[in-house]
């Protein structure tokens, strides 16, 4: 069994608000990602995904055919995009950076069938990131 | 529900002297190397901490990030950030290496932060070196 991450990068933007919370209790929840103006990030999004090696290729997967899902179901529906307003999974759920890697491992899933998808790990900045294995 | 990880990355500046004082001073020299300098040394700390528990449907989170981070920055970066570690209470019988600080570092947010399970803590001494201590268990991959 070996890993295989491939990493690539994203720019979006977002606000937290829930409508079953106050004005005031949003604020306070929700602090400055509040602001319904919305404010932006640069993500880096890393997919693993493992496998046995191929003994005839040598690979896990096709690493054109990872970065081809990558492209069309990730950053085609999330680069340069307002979360809220764009991306149908947060019109109901905040697009918290747990909610983006829980909507990408969701995204993912179906669509990768040439190795099991491991774990989805999001950055929202250098100091901030969220793993998701798929747990329920 | 969903279960997600969240880490997040902190940086505090400290000093320390690694020596043992049942070692003789040829002994702590040759164990210790340039770390045994009496005079003690510094370094930029990176911490990473992670959580982990439930998505809240009605939050999106696994836990107030500003909880965390006060947790962290009150009991964590107030404590070590411009110490000499061999000054502080837990260093009195025990050596301040990475190993023992990472360790002390999870024992600290074991005990004081509650909003989510504390997952581990990762402890960088300088950009070639880093300890990651589980509470004693093994590592998730």
């Amino acid at each position: 069994m070996v890993y295989l991450t491939r990493k690539c990068e994203f720019a979006a933007s977002h606000h937290y608000h829930n409508p079953e919370f106050s004005a005031e209790e949003n604020r306070r929840v929700f602090g400055k990602c509040n602001n319904p103006n919305g404010h932006g990030h640069n993500y880096t999004l890393e997919v693993t995904v493992k496998g046995d090696v191929d003994p005839r290729t040598g690979f896990v997967m096709d690493l054109k055919d990872l970065k081809d899902v990558l492209n069309r179901e990730i950053l085609d529906a999330m680069d340069h995009r307002y979360l809220n307003k764009e991306v149908p999974e947060f019109a109901q759920q905040i697009p918290t950076t747990e909610n983006v890697a829980i909507a990408i491992w969701n995204r993912l899933e179906q669509k990768l069938n040439m190795a099991k998808l491991h774990r989805v790990r999001v950055f929202e900045s250098p100091e901030l990131f969220v793993d998701y294995y798929g747990e329920r | 529900m969903p279960k997600a990880y969240l880490t997040r990355r902190y940086m505090f500046s400290a000093s320390h002297r690694l020596h043992c004082d049942e070692m003789s001073d040829g002994e702590n020299r040759a164990t210790y190397g340039k770390c045994n300098n009496s005079h003690g040394h510094g370094h930029n700390y990176f911490v990473e901490v992670t959580v982990s528990g439930q998505v809240d449907a009605r939050t999106g989170m696994v836990c107030n990030l500003v909880d965390l981070d006060d947790c962290v920055r009150a009991e964590v970066l107030e404590h070590l950030d411009h110490e000499n570690l061999n000054t502080l209470p837990e260093f009195a019988d025990i050596v301040p290496t990475t190993e023992n600080l990472c360790e002390e570092i999870y024992k600290i947010l074991k005990r004081e932060f509650r909003a989510a399970h504390l997952e581990k803590v990762r402890l960088e001494e300088t950009m070639m070196n880093s300890f990651e201590y589980a509470g004693g268990a093994e590592l998730r991959r």
